[in-house]
Order: structure tokens, then sequence, then C-alpha cells
């Protein structure tokens, strides 16, 4: 059945990780395959590794034992910060990925607008940061990650910070940017209900040490929004085997 | 004209009109535009302040002397100090010794800066190298830097060379010190940002580490700019004549030298307010202009 299906875009292979020789095992032998143009939520409570894990497959970190492979190369990488550099405006920022990617200077300029427009902020393409409120400099950050132009996005809690209003429309956005550009993206967050209406996959972490406890495999329709009740459904069905995965840390 | 009938199939690609809308409504309502003061209002507003402290100060000196009459050698009137900067305006000695004095600071400044900053960021980054160099710099910036000039003098005569080195022992280590500490003031997260893109290590320096630590960096060349300033002054009043030329500093101690305290205290007036005016039309419009673009501009007005 595998065979008929294109190589993964990541590969985990008993994926361990210890910070320090004596210090405590954060992973223990995660074993993942993410297809070519996934969604995947990585989905956890604190010190279930997830932010560690994305990192090793980021290339930020070594794993102890085991090995990530990612097929194509180097991830982008996009963080709950927006780490925008404060003295460029928008446009600037992204420009300055693309002229780290190699892109000539006379075609980063337009390159950049085009971006920007993805992620609906080329009318604020001259302000700077402090200028921007907190969604839009998350999307001013999704814009230089996707300028790196690497097929693989890695996301480690990018909108944990917004509020619920604009969670809900970077949602919408990042959907939409993810259909139109094809990106593998792996989502991590704390967030049942986010990973429920973003993933077509969601992957449950365990704590202490960090391991797969489960997956749900979710039907990719292309109306699903926060408050649909198979999103509902599913958040239910996965904060009850969070919240079991929770008590066993209690003794 | 068949532009007008072609339906582009862009849906997928861009987003939908109303999400579109949305995130500009939403935007709107969550972010300021920061809204400025005419250029000339900012102006008077950092210029009037000052002006206008020195003008009372000069009457309530004039008032002082008009009315108690102290011994013009010892307390000489506001009036006298003036005669006497013109007298030396008009005998061409103060313009050449301004002229002199800052052509020096400058090019003191100009080398101290091309010293200071690379030995700033290979200090900055290599952690070994600081830690055995970082206590003597800092050391250095404690050691008033007229205590050079003996030596100085000894190693390079009566020259300028003489000049510049004790501007450099003092200006050096205050811009070293200044872009240490704008560089650790870099949010871990910029650099983060910088090697996930793909930077290397000098691109990660030269593109995010230096703009990045801009705010220190220009803290110290402030700082070193008033040691240049300072050091050259005090290096000009001990180390007179042999092939130095004629400064500010040469001014005041011939003043002291002929007993002339209107020339002495004029001088001192002009090497304050040579002070007040670079400080006031050099480094705080840069600096403003550095902070605001940062949002760190504490006079922002937002709408």
């Amino acid at each position: 059945m595998t065979a008929t299906l294109p190589p993964p875009a990541i590969v985990l292979d008993g994926v361990s990780k210890r910070f320090g020789v004596n210090g405590p095992l954060v992973l223990d032998s995660v074993s993942a395959q993410i297809a070519d143009g996934e969604f995947v939520c990585l989905l956890g409570a604190s010190g279930c590794g997830k932010s560690t894990l994305l990192n090793l497959i980021a290339g930020l970190d070594q794993p102890t034992a085991g090995s990530v492979s990612v097929t194509s190369g180097r991830a982008a990488v996009m963080f709950q910060e927006s780490a925008l550099f404060p003295w460029l405006s928008a446009r600037r920022n992204v420009e300055l990925a693309l002229g780290l990617r190699g892109v000539p200077r006379a075609q980063r300029r337009a390159e950049a607008m085009e971006l920007l427009d993805l992620v609906n902020l080329a009318d604020a393409a001259d302000r700077r940061p402090h200028e921007l409120s907190g969604g839009m400099r998350q999307r001013v950050a999704l814009a230089r990650s996707l300028a790196q132009d690497r097929p693989v996005l890695l996301m480690d809690e990018p909108f944990a910070a917004l509020d619920a209003i604009t969670r809900d429309l970077l949602h919408a956005e990042l959907e939409q940017v993810w259909r139109a550009t094809g990106r593998t993206i792996v989502f991590v967050t704390h967030n049942v209900r986010e990973a429920a209406r973003l993933g077509q996959r969601v992957i449950l972490m365990s704590s202490r040490p960090g391991r797969i406890a489960r997956e749900w495999q979710v039907d990719d329709t292309n109306q699903r929004r926060i408050e649909s009740p198979e999103v509902a459904r599913l958040s239910i069905e996965i904060t009850d085997e969070l919240r079991k995965e929770i008590r066993r840390n209690a003794a | 004209m068949p532009h007008d009938l072609v339906v582009e199939p862009r849906e997928r690609v861009t987003a939908p009109g109303d999400l579109r809308t949305l995130a500009a409504g939403l935007d709107a309502l969550q972010s300021e535009r920061v809204i400025r003061a005419p250029w000339w209002r900012r102006f008077l507003g950092g210029v009037l302040p000052p002006v206008l402290l020195l003008v009372f100060l000069l009457a309530a000196w004039q008032v002082y002397t008009v009315v108690a009459h102290p011994r013009p050698d010892l307390y000489p009137g506001p009036m006298a100090v003036i005669g006497s900067l013109g007298s030396a305006w008009h005998s061409g000695q103060l313009p050449l010794s301004i002229g002199t004095s800052l052509q020096r600071g400058l090019l003191g400044f100009v080398i101290a800066v091309a010293i200071g900053t690379p030995l700033g960021l290979l200090l900055a980054e290599f952690r070994l190298l600081r830690r055995a160099l970082g206590p003597f710099i800092s050391g250095l910036q404690v050691l008033p830097s007229v205590a050079w000039v003996p030596a100085a003098v000894i190693w390079f005569g009566l020259t300028d060379a003489t000049v510049y080195f004790v501007v450099l022992m003092g200006a050096v280590p205050s811009i070293v010190n200044g872009l240490i500490a704008g560089v650790d003031q870099v949010p871990p997260q910029l650099t983060r940002v910088g090697t996930v893109l793909g930077a290397s290590r000098l691109q990660l320096t030269l593109l995010v580490v230096l703009p990045a630590s801009m705010p220190g960096y220009f803290a110290g060349l402030k700082q070193g700019w008033a040691f240049s300033w300072r050091s050259l002054m005090a290096a000009e009043i001990i180390a007179t004549g042999g092939s130095i030329g004629f400064g500010l500093g040469s001014l005041l101690q011939q003043g002291r030298e002929l007993s002339d305290l209107s020339s002495v205290l004029g001088t001192i007036i002009t090497i304050l307010g040579i002070g007040i005016v670079v400080e006031l039309v050099v480094f705080a419009p840069i600096e403003r202009r550095l902070l605001r673009r940062r949002g760190l501009a504490p006079t922002a007005t937002t709408r």
C-alpha cells in the first residue's frame, strides 16, 4: 500500500533526545513519517518534547539516538514570537530572507511583495514591526519563512500569543497558504482545537519522556472551521486522551 | 481590451475577497500608525529649552556683574568674556584653534570607530578573547586617558601622534564596551532566526547582530566622542609646542599663562559649546531616528 506513495518528506527513526549526559530523557524513540504536502499537528502538554522534536527536524539540534531526515534538505521554521528584525520594514524583512536564499537583488522587491500579498499584507509592506499588530507580525514572519522556499515548513506554536479572533483569521490564512503553496507543514501546538481545526493528521505526544501516544487522521474538508461539529467531536476525543496522558504524571 | 474579460483562477492562489477584507479590517483595528509632529516643532522642542536657559544664565551673570561689581580680573562679566572671544576671533587665533581641535577630534574619533568596531565585534563573538581582553578594556575606560600624555610625549615627542594616541586611548574602550553591551542585548530569537534563514557566521554578524546592537553601539559611539573630545583637550593643554598644532586646549593654556581669565572662560565656553552643538546637531537626531524606527522612541505619539 505504501509503495504507491511518493517518498515521505520527513522520516523520524527511533529519535531520542537527552540534554547533557545524565539529563532526563526528553524524547524516547520517536518514529514517524510525514508525507510530502501533509499538514501534521504535533500536540502535547508541557514537557512532551514537541518543541525539541521540531528543533531536531529543523537541524537546530542533534538527536542523542536515532535519525532525523528531511528529504528536501533543510526546513523553514517559524516561532511563537515573530522575531522580525525591528530595524527593517515588513518588506525588507522578507527581502533579507530572499537575499540569504540567494535571490538576486533586482528580483527581491517584487518577490517580497508577492509573498506579503499572499498573507494579505501588501498594504503594510513599508511599515516597521512596531507599527504592526501581533497578528500582522506573525503573518510577516510567515511570509518570511515562505521566502526561504523550502518544501517543509515547521511552526512552533506560532499563534499561541494571539487573541482568539486573530488566531481564527490566521488559521484561515494559513490553510489557504498551505493549499496554495503545497508545503509540508509540521505545526506544534498545545491547543487541541487548533490541532483539530488545522491538521490532516494530529499526533498526540505523551510527556516525560516524549513519545507518540496516538494519532488521528482527519478528513480533509475544505470548509472546516474551529466551530465545526466535527472539529468539536475530534477535540473532545483528543482532549480525553490528552488528559489520560497527563494523569499518568500525577503519581 | 481582452484583459477585462479574462478571469484568472486566482481564488486558490490569493485569499478570497472576504478573507482579505476581514484581514484588512482586523489590521486596521489592531494597529496604530505613528503620527509625528512637524519638523519645526520637533526642532524647537529640542533646541528652545537649552537656548532659553543659556540666555537666562547669561542675563543672571550680567546682572550679578553690574550689581555686585566683583574684581574684573577674577570675575569678569559676560561682556568682557564675549569681548575677548571677539578679539581672539578677529586675530584669527580662535578660528584656527577651533579648526585644529575639531579636525583632530573628528579624525581621532573616526580612527577610534575604525579600530573599536571590529575589536568590539571580535570580543563579542569570541568568548575566550573576551574573557581575556575584556577586563583590560574596561580598565582602560576607567583610567583617565590624560595619564597617557607623559608616556606619549616620551614615545612620540611633541607631535600630532601624541595627541591622537591619547584620543584613541580615551575613545576606543568606550566604543568597544558600547558595542559589546549592544551585542549582549540582542534578543536570542533574532540570531536564531538568522541561523534558520541560512545566514553564515559573517552574514549573521553583519546583517543581524550589528544592526540589532545599534542602540548599545550608538551609546558607545556617543561616549566615545565625549572621551575623544575630553582627551583631546587634556592632551592639548599638557603637550604644547613642537610640531603640535594650535588647538583650543593650547588657547586655554595660553590664557592661563597670560593670567587672562576672560580668555580662559571664553575658551571653556567655546569647548563646552562645541560639545553641546555636536550632541544636539549630530548625535541626538541620529539617536532619535534610530530609536523611533524600532518603536523605542519615548516621544512617539500614537493615534
